[in-house]
């Protein structure tokens, strides 16, 4: 009895319990709960889930104006919006365990209670959803507290920019605290409403204001404003269209087979018969050894199928072929027009002569660019041929060997930064280490084998590329055939960007900069040292500046260090930027002879004037065939050629009797 | 008599330096001429001028009978004309016997064809050791020009201009590096040649120069400073001043 | 005349009856004539050391005889193999295409031909256009006549602009070393019109001789190289033998001398360096049917370098110094890069000479430079015990044409 009792009141609590939860759910529809009762509205929509219908939910959520829109969004953009099967409600879900979950309503923000997975549904939307959900959002994160949060929806905006977006951004500028976002958000509104405000003067006006604005999203509003699509017209061009320009077939810009098959394409002329589909055609109606009347075996020319497919057209067997005389008649009978996907033409003719006052300038800034870039290039020949004009030039010793130095210098970067982790600090030491391991591989290779062959220089120039093969096998033994990093420390990442146009590496106003110190030290060397003295002295009497107490071997020893630790540095420099690998140095050793020979032997002003010319020149090819660097190099060697034929000597070249013959 | 050689009005200069100054000079097909002058007078570059060489700055070369002008003719060429050149150090191909040396300079057709054709016939080998005898390397000729003594090697290359049957010869200081008996014997090889053809010595040395018994022409600083005989110009004062010293 | 020619140069005869006898005894070993000693692969390899041995002779003389040390003469050798790759290619392609269209109902017209043999060769490029450079490549003749006129065209070209501004020595050599690399990247480009870095390939198989099989066809390889060398042996040696060889050599060891004699250097120097560059063309056509591909790497510069070491080796300045060099170092180094040779184990280090090889070559280059800048030729002299004349003066060696030697002897 105690036991029905207990029972009994369970079953009273049970029902009493269902009871309450009844009630509060009725309570929570009767109280103003605007969320839910929106939500209920778009319930069937939301439930279904598709890309195609699911606007209307979206847009009526967001355009509430209610405080919640924002969570709702937000919980439903990360799937964490859930409908509870009972009573159809929606609420956000926070997970708790595996199958159980604890709802929050939207409106009060309150704990509704835990429930089990199973009676509850998932709203899962697809990623075209969320993608519009973001959109949606982005009114919201406009404005709010958290910065980064602003510049994400600047972002979204910029990703996908729409008409709608374009209220909420400009109503957010005002209140913009921070300057920075503020000018962000000034600027995509002014991209937004070029491409989507629905007041024409006002998007002419901002067209006018940006026309001198060399940034690339700003080209990439406008293009689409001046997009043209290629028309035929039969008789009068129909009222109404924003016509770019007219075209006549036989024009560079549309030839007479693409204009035909653009009516063909429209459907305004009938398909010409291809010689594919002719001998198909023929094919299928091979009649007894013959088509046509022609015998099989003499349809191996055009003229003999014409005559094949000509008979099958007469006895109604094939579909006539379209004579010349046809195309050009319905050429003649129909108007081609270039019309612009914009209906505004006060739009279209602002855009355009906005891009062509902006092209003027990016036309600027990439001769600006270019020659930036050219300098840079022209560094590093000049940085890879600065040693070898030592050796070469001043000492008349040819060193193949020279590119595998410049390898060595690269690899003791690497070695150096396997070693010390920081980049910074073993930059700094791999500089001075690389020259002290190529000044010293440069001077032990012109004590052994140098030396003994100097005034016999084709002898040097095998010699010296028997050790380069040798280097160069070696280094693959030691580091493998695979490129080798050399990373450059953080500080030299990145560019100096001017404007969308016109950029610099870091790496490469280093390399510059190296290159002018180069220079300084190198003047500095033949001019104000000793060394450098008595190399002049060796250079132009070795046997006087013997006589004069100076030590000739001393002095050429010293020399041909000085210009091998020069190749080890600047292989240090050419190893940031490209990977070192043990052919890094051969890349280099043509370019390098032809910067010393080009600027004139036994001249540093030549050396630099070579490298200047050389990179002026390959850039410019470049930049006149941008797709094929390989053909560039082909034309400045060829240019070379003949530049040799004129100024046999070089741009600066020594004079008189001092040249030799 | 006509010139063979006419140099007027020839200047030149290197980064400033003026080599040769508006210098003029002539001599006729058959003559013997001396030129002498101290270091720096210009006398190498004037050589260096009538070959082809160098190019002088202004002024005309003018050559032979029909007047043609030397200059804009390459080296290869100017030799062809008949002007023949032997160096102060002397230059003969060391590595090459001395009969392939003068077979080389042998007056014959110089195009790259007919060399290649060109196969040794009697004829030839008879001049080649006429010219040997003449300067005394008969027994030499299978010898490798390497192996010569210094007088030697000069003689060779006299041989060698000799062979080329050059109109005008110029000789930059035969004499050096030679003992007496050899410079005699030198003397009597260009004086005996300057009776067919017209002979430039340069030289320094004054005892070879008398002995030659010519026309001298004095250089200094690039220009003609005296011309005459020896003991003519010996007695100019300016002459004495730029030999002696101011 | 030819009689006196042989008789006053023993080394010629020599020479060629070692060629002979060399040819037959490998006709008699070879696969093709059933001893099956020596494998087809290998007749093919012996094939190529000849035509390797050519153009070394070639490069002998524009080098080792007249003193232009030029870095571009395996450039015309890969000339002339292009040359010929392009009609092995084409009327090969042809022959498939023929054979697959035949199966067609209705026979093919010209131009059909024409594209679908454009399609198979530049597919790999992404293209199926005819580039104008394959307008005779249906010729063999024609193709033929290119073999010789592209190198010796290009060859006239370059050395007319080269020589004429009096360009020597070390100059002279980056410059050739320049045009082979500017050659090479232009080859490497796709719209080249010559497959870009794919090359030429297929080259093994002789179009209208699919019966014949390639133990057959590397014998008649091996023959026409041997003959190919034979003849440019003879050719080179006869060149060099008389008045012409005598002007060659004088330019090498003093240009401006041989000017003042009155002859044209710069015309001889263009003869020979165009003569050689059809020789090493001729070599090359030979060379790549028997390897059976040719790519713009195999023009790179550094394979022309490998050739001046070759003659170095051999001892140039002769001829033979040159056919030694090319045979002894190009077989000794695909005997050791073949992975033939046995590793040396050190005990702390296994030497792999695959690995070491080439810096084994590279370090005795420097010492035979060095040691014996006459080369394994020079052992010759030491076996003859004919003495060198005892030179007076500087020894400026084969480059005295060169700018830097007159300055040196100043």
């Amino acid at each position: 009895m105690r036991i029905s009792l207990l029972a009994g009141l369970m079953v009273l609590l049970t029902s009493l319990a269902a009871l309450a939860q009844q009630a509060s759910a009725q309570m929570a529809l009767d109280e103003p709960a605007p969320m839910q009762s929106l939500l209920q509205e778009q319930s069937a929509v939301i439930l279904k889930s598709s890309r195609k219908t699911i606007a209307p939910a979206i847009a009526a959520i967001a355009g509430s104006e209610l405080p919640q829109a924002q969570a709702v969004l937000q919980a439903w953009q990360v799937k964490a919006l859930w409908m509870r099967k009972s009573d159809g409600l929606f609420f956000r879900g926070e997970k708790l365990e595996s199958k159980s979950y604890r709802l929050f309503d939207f409106d009060s923000g309150e704990v509704i209670g835990e429930f089990p997975k199973s009676d509850l549904k998932q709203i899962k939307p697809n990623s075209g959803i969320r993608a519009m959900i973001a959109t949606a959002l982005v009114q919201f994160q406009l404005s709010d507290p958290d910065p980064v949060r602003r510049q994400e929806a600047l972002l979204a905006i910029e990703r996908a920019p729409a008409a709608a977006l374009l209220a909420p951004l400009r109503a957010s500028i005002e209140t913009e605290p921070d300057a920075g976002i503020k000018a962000r958000k000034t600027r995509i509104a002014q991209l937004l409403t070029i491409a989507h405000d629905a007041d024409e003067a006002r998007r002419v006006e901002t067209i006018n204001a940006m026309s001198g604005d060399l940034g690339l999203d700003v080209r990439a509003t406008l293009n689409p404003l001046v997009a043209t699509q290629l028309q035929a017209f039969g008789g009068a061009v129909p009222e109404g269209l924003n016509i770019a320009r007219a075209v006549m077939p036989g024009d560079d810009a549309l030839s007479r087979d693409a204009a035909y098959g653009l009516l063909v394409g429209a459907k305004l002329a009938p398909p010409l018969v291809s010689k594919d589909e002719i001998r198909t055609t023929l094919a299928a109606h091979i009649d007894g050894g013959k088509v046509g009347g022609v015998p099989i075996a003499q349809l191996n020319t055009d003229e003999a199928r014409a005559r094949a497919y000509a008979a099958l057209v007469a006895a109604e067997m094939a579909p006539a072929q379209i004579t010349e005389a046809e195309v050009t008649q319905s050429l003649n009978d129909h108007i081609f027009a270039e019309v612009y996907h914009e209906p505004s033409q006060a739009i279209t003719t602002a855009a355009e002569a906005a891009l062509t006052s902006i092209d003027t300038q990016v036309v600027i800034g990439q001769t600006v660019d270019l020659t930036l870039d050219a300098l840079s290039l022209a560094s590093i020949y000049f940085l890879a041929a600065i040693g070898l004009a030592i050796t070469f030039g001043v000492m008349g010793v040819i060193n193949m060997a020279h590119g595998e130095f410049i390898m060595m210098g690269a690899y003791t970067g690497y070695v150096v930064q396997q070693v010390i982790p920081n980049h910074t600090v073993s930059l700094l030491l791999a500089v001075p280490l690389a020259f002290a391991v190529t000044f010293a591989a440069g001077v032990a290779m012109e004590r052994l084998v140098i030396r003994w062959l100097y005034n016999r220089p084709l002898e040097t120039l095998l010699a010296t590329f028997g050790i380069s093969i040798a280097l160069q096998q070696l280094a693959k033994n030691i580091f493998g055939t695979q490129a080798r990093p050399l990373t450059a420390p953080g500080w030299l990442d990145g560019a100096w960007i001017i404007n969308d146009v016109v950029s610099i590496s870091y790496i490469r106003i280093a390399i510059f900069m190296l290159a002018l110190i180069f220079l300084g030290v190198f003047l500095f060397i033949m001019r104000r040292t000793r060394l450098g003295l008595e190399t002049r002295a060796v250079t132009q009497n070795r046997a006087m500046a013997g006589s004069m107490g100076i030590n000739p071997e001393r002095v050429n020893m010293l020399t041909f260090g000085l210009g091998s630790g020069i190749a080890g540095i600047a292989g240090v420099a050419i190893g940031l930027f490209a990977k070192v690998t043990s052919e890094l140095g051969s890349d280099y050793i043509v370019q390098s002879f032809m910067t010393v020979v080009v600027g004139g032997v036994g001249n540093i002003w030549g050396t630099l004037a070579g490298a200047t010319m050389i990179g002026f020149f390959q850039k410019g090819v470049e930049w006149l065939n941008p797709s094929n660097t390989l053909a560039a190099q082909t034309y400045m060697i060829l240019f070379i050629i003949v530049f040799i034929q004129f100024r046999p000597r070089g741009i600066i070249a020594l004079k008189g009797r001092a040249a030799g013959d | 008599m006509s010139m063979l050689l006419e140099v007027s009005g020839v200047s030149v200069s290197f980064d400033g330096f003026k080599a040769i100054n508006n210098l003029s000079f002539a001599i006729g097909p058959a003559e013997m001429r001396a030129i002498i002058g101290p270091n720096g007078a210009g006398k190498t570059t004037f050589m260096d001028i009538v070959t082809g060489k160098t190019r002088p700055d202004e002024g005309r070369v003018i050559w032979g009978e029909r007047n043609v002008s030397l200059l804009g003719m390459s080296e290869a060429r100017i030799a062809r004309e008949g002007v023949g050149r032997k160096f102060q150090k002397p230059t003969v191909f060391e590595d090459q016997t001395v009969l392939e040396n003068l077979l080389m300079a042998l007056r014959a057709n110089r195009s790259p064809f007919a060399v290649m054709f060109y196969r040794s016939n009697r004829a030839d080998l008879d001049r080649v050791e006429e010219l040997a005898s003449e300067i005394g390397l008969l027994e030499s000729l299978a010898r490798k020009s390497g192996e010569l003594s210094h007088g030697q090697k000069q003689w060779l290359e006299i041989g060698m201009l000799l062979a080329q049957e050059p109109r005008l010869l110029l000789v930059d200081e035969p004499a050096a590096g030679m003992t007496p008996a050899e410079r005699e014997h030198t003397t009597a090889i260009l004086v005996e040649a300057a009776k067919t053809r017209a002979v430039v010595v340069v030289e320094h040395d004054m005892e070879f120069v008398r002995r030659l018994d010519c026309r001298v022409t004095v250089l200094h600083e690039g220009a003609v400073l005296a011309e005459g005989s020896l003991d003519h110009v010996t007695a100019n004062s300016q002459v004495i001043d730029v030999y002696l010293g101011r | 005349m030819s009689d006196s020619f042989l008789k006053r140069n023993p080394s010629v005869l020599i020479f060629l009856a070692v060629l002979a006898l060399f040819v037959l005894a490998v006709t008699l070993l070879a696969e093709g004539a059933g001893a099956g000693v020596i494998s087809t692969s290998f007749v093919k390899t012996l094939g190529k050391t000849l035509c390797l041995a050519l153009v070394a002779v070639a490069m002998d003389l524009v080098w080792g005889y007249t003193g232009i040390l030029s870095l571009g003469h395996f450039a015309f050798f890969g000339l002339g193999g292009y040359m010929i790759g392009m009609w092995l290619m084409y009327a090969r392609t042809q022959a498939i295409v023929m054979s697959s269209l035949a199966e067609a109902s209705i026979p093919a017209t010209e131009s059909e031909i024409t594209d679908a043999i454009g399609n198979q060769i530049f597919g790999v490029v992404g293209s199926s256009e005819f580039p104008l450079i394959w307008i005779f490549a249906d010729s063999l003749v024609l193709q033929l006549v290119l073999v010789v006129a592209v190198p010796g065209i290009l060859a006239l070209v370059f050395g007319w602009l080269a020589f004429r501004s009096r360009v020597t020595g070390v100059y002279l050599s980056i410059l050739t070393q320049a045009m082979t690399l500017g050659l090479a990247l232009y080859l490497f480009q796709n719209d080249s019109g010559l497959r870009g870095n794919n090359g030429l390939s297929g080259l093994q198989n002789l179009p209208g001789m699919d019966h014949v099989p390639q133990a057959t066809l590397s014998i008649w390889f091996f023959w026409a190289s041997a003959a190919a060398l034979a003849l440019g042996y003879l050719f080179a040696a006869w060149i060099v033998s008389g008045k012409f060889g005598s002007v060659l050599r004088g330019i090498r060891d003093n240009e401006a001398r041989v000017r003042f004699l009155g002859y044209s250097v710069e015309g001889y120097k263009l003869f020979i360096f165009t003569v050689t560059a059809i020789i090493a063309g001729i070599a090359g056509a030979l060379y790549y049917p028997q390897a059976g591909i040719i790519n713009p790497a195999e023009i790179a510069p550094v394979a022309s370098i490998y050739l001046a070491v070759w003659v170095a080796i051999g001892g140039r300045g002769r001829l033979y110094g040159a056919v030694i060099g090319a045979v002894f170092v190009s077989l000794v180094s695909s005997w050791f890069t073949g992975g033939q040779a046995p590793d040396v184990n050190l005990g702390f280090y296994t030497l792999k000479w695959v690995d070491w090889w080439l810096i084994v070559l590279g370090l005795s280059f420097v010492l035979v430079t060095l040691f014996a800048p006459r080369g394994i030729g020079g052992l010759v002299d030491l076996w003859s015990e004919r003495r060198r004349p005892d030179r007076h003066g500087a020894d400026l060696g084969p480059g005295a044409g060169a700018l830097r030697e007159k300055e040196a002897s100043k």
